[in-house]
């Protein structure tokens, strides 16, 4: 399956929804549109909502810590929401729950970072 | 039961995927349970995207090989690249090391796949590739052995 990423703005919350499999090939295309979507906006935090993502790597990882990095310099907070458990254990593998708050979904995720839906 | 599958493929990034899922469809016959072909599908995706970047330094050139082996109620999955291997495989596996922080690599490869597989072993040296051998036992046929 194919990867495929949507973005929607709320308030200052960048809303990041990905799909399919999320791999090296694939980060290449999503760093290019997150940067983008991250620089042409103003925005303060980001919501990561993995519901549809089939599959990561550590490639995915990368991305994700990249992008965090960028939050952080601006003060910003990272959320991601709606996790599968197999990216769940890539996640704790990889210790990113230290610096990125996970929620149920992507409501809840939104209600924490003070955005009323 | 011994039955084995190779695959040999361009060093594109675009053939991750494929990699992956074949080596899972091939697989499927020993009924693992999904969590064990996902992790399956990790590993792969970890060594043919290391052999894509590291190796071969994402030029396109060059081939990844695949060695599949079912045998004992366990695969041993072998991917090898002729790529310019590295002097010091030790640092290579350590968590969080990346020897292309530029490329925002997270520096887990390595740990996912001893995480995942029950063994792994890395052979390499500069200008001869590098050799990445894992192995993994089912929990099924575990239980059936007993």
């Amino acid at each position: 399956m194919s990867f495929s990423v949507e973005f929607d703005k709320k308030q200052n919350v960048l809303l990041v929804r990905m799909s399919g499999e999320l791999d090296h090939h694939s980060s290449e295309q999503l760093k290019t549109k997150w940067k983008e979507q991250l620089h042409n906006q103003d925005i303060k935090h980001v919501v990561i909502n993995l519901e549809m993502l089939s599959f990561m790597d550590s490639s995915g990882l990368g991305v994700i810590l990249g992008r965090y990095k960028e939050v952080k310099q601006i003060g910003g907070e990272m959320v991601v929401c709606s996790i599968s458990p197999a990216v769940q254990r890539l996640f704790e593998l990889a210790g990113m729950f230290k610096i990125i708050r996970l929620e149920e979904n992507e409501k809840y995720a939104l209600m924490s970072l003070g955005v009323a839906s | 039961m011994n039955n084995e599958m190779h695959l040999k493929f361009s060093a594109r990034s675009e053939n991750e995927s494929f990699a992956r899922v074949s080596v899972a469809a091939f697989v499927a016959q020993m009924d693992p349970t999904m969590d064990e072909l996902t992790e399956i599908k990790t590993v792969v995706s970890e060594a043919v995207t290391n052999a894509i970047i590291h190796g071969y330094g994402e030029n396109g050139d060059g081939m990844v090989y695949i060695d599949c082996y079912l045998h004992d109620g366990a695969v041993e999955i072998d991917i090898r690249d002729e790529g310019v291997g590295m002097e010091n495989v030790e640092q290579a596996r350590q968590p969080l090391y990346t020897s292309k922080p530029e490329l925002e690599r997270s520096g887990m490869g390595f740990t996912i796949m001893e995480n995942f597989m029950d063994e792994v072993e890395v052979s390499s040296a500069p200008g001869h590739g590098t050799t990445v051998k894992m192995k993994k036992f089912f929990k099924k046929s575990e239980t059936l052995c007993n």
